[in-house]
């Protein structure tokens, strides 16, 4: 079987979630990169020494940028007449592209994957992860998103896949990219951090949230997120979300603290190695869930756990 | 300008889903169900549109079993217009659900259709994007903001960085994510009133369009459960585990 991936990139380097796209394209068959962008050649560069990829088809064009779906899925269309299958990482874009191209080749799209069980059976959470579905697709070609925690990162050097242009980009017409507000920061990004320290409700206010979670997190080297309360709330911006319909991340440990583990934020984080909850409630669903727990005042404890760290 | 918003009945979020124990699916006999919540911000979306005068007109659509009607006649009554449900017997998946939508596009010509990013059942996010593969229209989805100007539309969406920002010809696709607005609730005389408002029902048939699935569920499982752990008692003993773990020094 012959496999597309969508590259997700910044230009001169691959994006990790990519990397456990390419390890679940493996899985199918013979493994071709996309790399879609407008001044991508680092990028192109990148992808083609990623393990156990045979060919990298790199389509640089202005209509391409910010990877606009309107433009680049009718693209993807045009190059899956040479595949069988077509995998996207189950990042934000590509969500966003994934479908446009499932309905384009009138396939049924399996999203999220943790699991290829054969070449057309696979397994899926459903219901924010509170069952999984093995599903069997009947479409001659598959378009599938995969769940970048349940998949190993493939190595980024070791192949040598061949870099081949590809041609046939167009603008269609219908959208254009104004701009983006894309927070800067020192810390590991979520899903591919380490240790990730969240943040829920009950730390009350933004002011709050900075004065905690950010100095254990820089004393831990981790990451930082949040649970959907705190977002809803303003302490912190969308991109800290995880649970069902933010980040799906999977750390090696996993510090909640004030989040009483809604199951909507259970679904984001529970495959966590490690799960450690500070909560003044100890009846908190996050007990349930947590490895380690510790019941208490988080406006004591946490500033008593940086300091002792 | 007409708004056309497709909504779906699910599970409530409250409550917990139960894995059926003969494996074919989740338990939904005597549960309660309510509107998926994205479409509920959908709903309300159109509505703020049309009270700041940029939306004449909002149809909502449910395609699924008859009950979705309740799920209609929620809408309504929160402040959609006129409702249109398209029964079908078996589960119709989004690409299906999504020529259905084609199919009622081309009748009812909307300059905008919102649609929730995802449905909390089966959480495929697919939808959206694909109607707008469908009619060629520009997709804005997981969006934040939505701003109708002239013969455009802005869209700011959360994406994973942060936040981005489209303009898109109209007529578009938007897709809502959870901080576009807070639904509101409809009060009791709204609710009286959505009684008599028109609710048209129609059958996949209709539209000449084939729903049948193309992905099979061979089984669904409870995942792996997490065993709860340990508690420690103090933050010494936290900072011995995490040692302990090589997490800290």
């Amino acid at each position: 079987m012959s496999v597309l991936v969508w590259v997700e990139h910044d230009g001169a380097t691959v994006k990790d979630a990519t990397l456990s796209t390419v390890t679940a394209a493996g899985k199918l068959g013979d493994v071709t990169l996309l790399v879609a962008g407008e001044g991508v050649s680092g990028a192109a560069e990148a992808a083609a020494k990623i393990a156990g990829v045979t060919k990298v088809l790199v389509a640089d064009d202005a209509a391409l940028a910010h990877a606009l779906a309107e433009n680049v899925a009718p693209l993807i269309v045009t190059l899956m007449a040479d595949h069988d299958a077509f995998l996207v990482p189950s990042t934000t874009n590509g969500k966003n592209i994934a479908p446009r191209v499932a309905a384009l080749l009138d396939v049924m799209q399996i999203s999220d994957i943790l699991s290829v069980e054969s070449a057309d059976t696979f397994t899926r959470p459903i219901y924010a992860g509170n069952a999984i579905a093995t599903v069997q697709s009947k479409d001659a070609k598959k378009v599938i998103s995969v769940r970048g925690t349940a998949f190993e990162k493939a190595a980024t050097e070791g192949g040598s896949a061949t870099i081949e242009p590809v041609s046939g980009a167009a603008d269609a017409g219908v959208s254009t990219y104004v701009g983006s507000e894309i927070a800067k920061s020192e810390r590991p990004e979520l899903t591919s951090a380490k240790i990730i320290v969240s943040g829920g409700r009950a730390l009350q206010n933004g002011e709050n949230f900075h004065a905690l979670i950010e100095p254990l997190a820089d004393k831990l080297g981790a990451g930082v997120g949040a649970s959907r309360a705190a977002v809803d709330a303003g302490y912190v911006p969308n991109d800290y979300q995880v649970g069902q319909t933010g980040k799906i991340v999977a750390p090696e440990v996993y510090v909640a603290i004030g989040i009483s583990g809604a199951i909507q934020h259970l679904a984001g984080m529970k495959d966590s190695k490690t799960i450690i909850a500070i909560n003044k409630d100890e009846d908190a669903p996050i007990f349930q869930v947590a490895d380690i727990g510790l019941v208490g005042d988080l406006f004591k404890i946490v500033p008593e756990l940086t300091e002792k760290l | 300008m007409k708004v056309l918003v497709p909504v779906k009945r699910v599970l409530d979020y409250n409550v917990k889903p139960r894995v059926k124990a003969d494996g074919t699916g989740i338990d939904l006999a005597n549960v309660k169900m309510s509107m998926n919540p994205f479409d509920e911000i959908a709903v309300e979306e159109a509505i703020r549109l049309k009270e700041k005068g940029v939306v004449t007109e909002i149809v909502v659509v449910s395609i699924g079993e008859p009950k979705s009607q309740d799920t209609l006649r929620t809408a309504l009554a929160m402040g959609a217009d006129r409702a249109i449900l398209v029964t079908s017997d078996t589960k119709v998946e989004p690409l299906g659900v999504a020529k259905l939508l084609k199919a009622i596009a081309d009748e009812e010509q909307p300059g905008l259709v919102i649609l929730g990013k995802q449905a909390i059942d089966d959480d495929n996010n697919q939808t959206g994007q694909m109607l707008a593969a469908l009619t060629g229209w520009g997709q804005g989805t997981f969006a934040s903001k939505v701003e109708v100007e002239g013969d455009f539309v802005t869209v700011t969406r959360e994406v994973d960085g942060g936040a981005e920002t489209e303009k898109l010809k109209l007529p578009a696709i938007v897709t809502t994510d959870l901080r576009l607005n807070e639904p509101r609730y409809a009060s009791l005389p709204n609710i009286m009133k959505a009684k008599s408002k028109p609710l048209a029902t129609k059958t996949a048939a209709d539209f000449g369009v084939d729903v049948s699935p193309r992905l099979t569920t061979l089984k669904v499982v409870e995942p792996a459960k997490r065993s709860a752990g340990i508690k420690v008692a103090d933050v010494d003993e936290l900072v011995g585990k995490l040692k302990a773990m090589g997490v800290a020094k």
